[in-house]
């Protein structure tokens, strides 16, 4: 049974790294959108 | 019929865009009526669900050799009229200039979009919701019938090591990540389809919290199926490096297949490490699982990885459509109908994996006695192992028995 939480404990670990590192290499919904004049936010 | 059934695992292997070049207008019609135009026969072959070959319109989006010199009389200023400008719009062939940026800003007309959305909607969700609802029923019956398929034998009290850490964390690492990918998937493309089930007039505002809780779902939903799909493409490389060796097929497969794996029998047929039927699914992750990655990495980096294109034009150059009578598959895609295709593959792929791990699932839990302590602890009983992997038995026994004393026995059952 550990083998099992240690895996779901790494899911969740990749899923948020992946989350951040997609964030900032720019792969965002609105970086591919839209460029940054036309943009809300401060990105 | 045998013809038929080529064609239509050719339609089914290559999603819509077989479909796509079904049906053309067989004859071109005469447009010297229309000065080139299209004609009513083109709009009723239109309204008929066929397609016309438009190339008449595709293909006049102004020519400015021919252009009458700006400096006569009824010059013109370039040769493309406007008509011509917006059929060029229309055919992603003008050159566009936008301050927009990313790789599809120039195309400012596509329409794929709808028929993307009423394969997605209608098609694609109608069978491959009965696809998982027939595979639940059929397992329920099947375990109707059969019940839980038991260790005929006598208990040992002994067990032997079937999977080492590494390879359950391999394996939960894949299944936990697909089970989240395939909830989130479904909740992707059912749940407007759920909460209209909440649509009353008596009731608005049943109907309004349902949209919000939706909303809020939905956004949780894509979160984790963009970023959890990383770990199911990690464990997927994992999975192949660690158990391909041991899924190769091999004679004992045959026989394992001949005798139907023993399912309806109380004889099971001798199996090394993995049975014919583990590599069945072994081989359906690895060739499904890479399929589904591949086309959720066209969808997670939007514009950037089209595959459609390109595999169709393999397709054509190998003259595969002509063997089954269809005309070549269309290879000049927008952008976005890229994107189209990506998505509906994703979703066919995924529904028949979906099947597939279902099953799966089920023969590893509560269809099997003993089967998910493989998973679970990694130990199964010793009697298991000598009924479903004779031959795997057979050979950990031995080399147990022949190692140095004191780790020569197999460990007594907890």
């Amino acid at each position: 049974m550990k083998a099992m939480f240690l895996a779901f404990v790494a899911m969740g670990i990749l899923a948020v790294g992946a989350d951040l590192a997609l964030d900032r290499i720019g792969f965002s919904s609105s970086d591919r959108g839209s460029g940054a004049d036309v943009r809300l936010d401060d990105s | 019929m045998v013809h038929r059934l080529l064609a239509l695992l050719l339609v089914l292997c290559l999603g819509t865009g077989a479909v796509a070049q079904d049906g053309f207008t067989p004859s071109d019609p005469d447009r010297a009526a229309t000065g080139g135009a299209q004609t009513l026969e083109d709009i009723l072959a239109r309204q008929e669900q066929l397609n016309v070959d438009d190339s008449f319109r595709s293909d006049l989006t102004g020519d400015p050799e021919a252009a009458a010199p700006t400096t006569g009389q009824l010059g013109t200023r370039g040769g493309a009229s406007d008509p011509d400008l917006w059929r060029g719009l229309r055919y992603d062939t003008a050159d566009v200039t936008t301050q927009v940026r990313g790789p599809a800003a120039t195309t400012l007309i596509q329409d794929g979009g709808m028929r993307w959305l009423q394969l997605r909607d209608g098609p694609v969700a109608v069978y491959g919701g009965y696809l998982l609802l027939a595979t639940i029923a059929l397992l329920a019956l099947f375990y109707v019938i059969r019940g839980r398929i038991r260790i005929d034998g006598a208990k040992t009290g002994r067990t032997i090591t079937r999977f080492q850490a590494v390879e359950r964390f391999g394996h939960w690492l894949l299944a936990g990540s697909f089970i989240l990918l395939g909830i989130t998937g479904l909740v992707s493309l059912f749940g407007r389809k759920a909460i209209a089930a909440f649509q009353s007039a008596d009731n608005p505002e049943n109907y309004e919290r349902a949209r919000e809780v939706y909303a809020t779902l939905a956004l949780a939903s894509k979160w984790i199926h963009n970023n959890v799909s990383w770990a199911f493409m990690i464990a997927l490389v994992l999975i192949f490096v660690m158990w391909v060796w041991h899924n190769l097929p091999d004679r004992t497969d045959i026989k394992w297949l001949a005798q139907g794996g023993g399912i309806f029998t109380k004889h099971h047929p001798p199996a090394k490490k993995f049975n014919a039927g583990q590599k069945l699914i072994f081989w359906s992750v690895i060739v499904l699982g890479t399929s589904i990655s591949a086309s959720g990495l066209s969808l997670l980096f939007p514009f950037e990885l089209p595959m459609f294109a390109a595999t169709f034009d393999k397709i054509n150059a190998l003259g595969v459509p002509g063997w089954f009578g269809f005309a070549p598959l269309e290879t000049a895609f927008a952008p976005h109908v890229e994107m189209q295709y990506a998505q509906l593959w994703h979703a066919i792929v995924s529904f028949v994996l979906m099947a597939i791990i279902i099953a799966h699932i089920y023969i590893g839990s509560v269809g099997m006695e003993g089967a998910y302590d493989a998973m679970g602890s990694g130990e199964v009983e010793e009697q298991w192992a000598r009924e479903h992997h004779s031959i795997w038995a057979e050979k950990v026994l031995t080399e147990k028995s022949a190692a140095p004393s004191g780790s020569a026995q197999a460990t007594p059952a907890e």
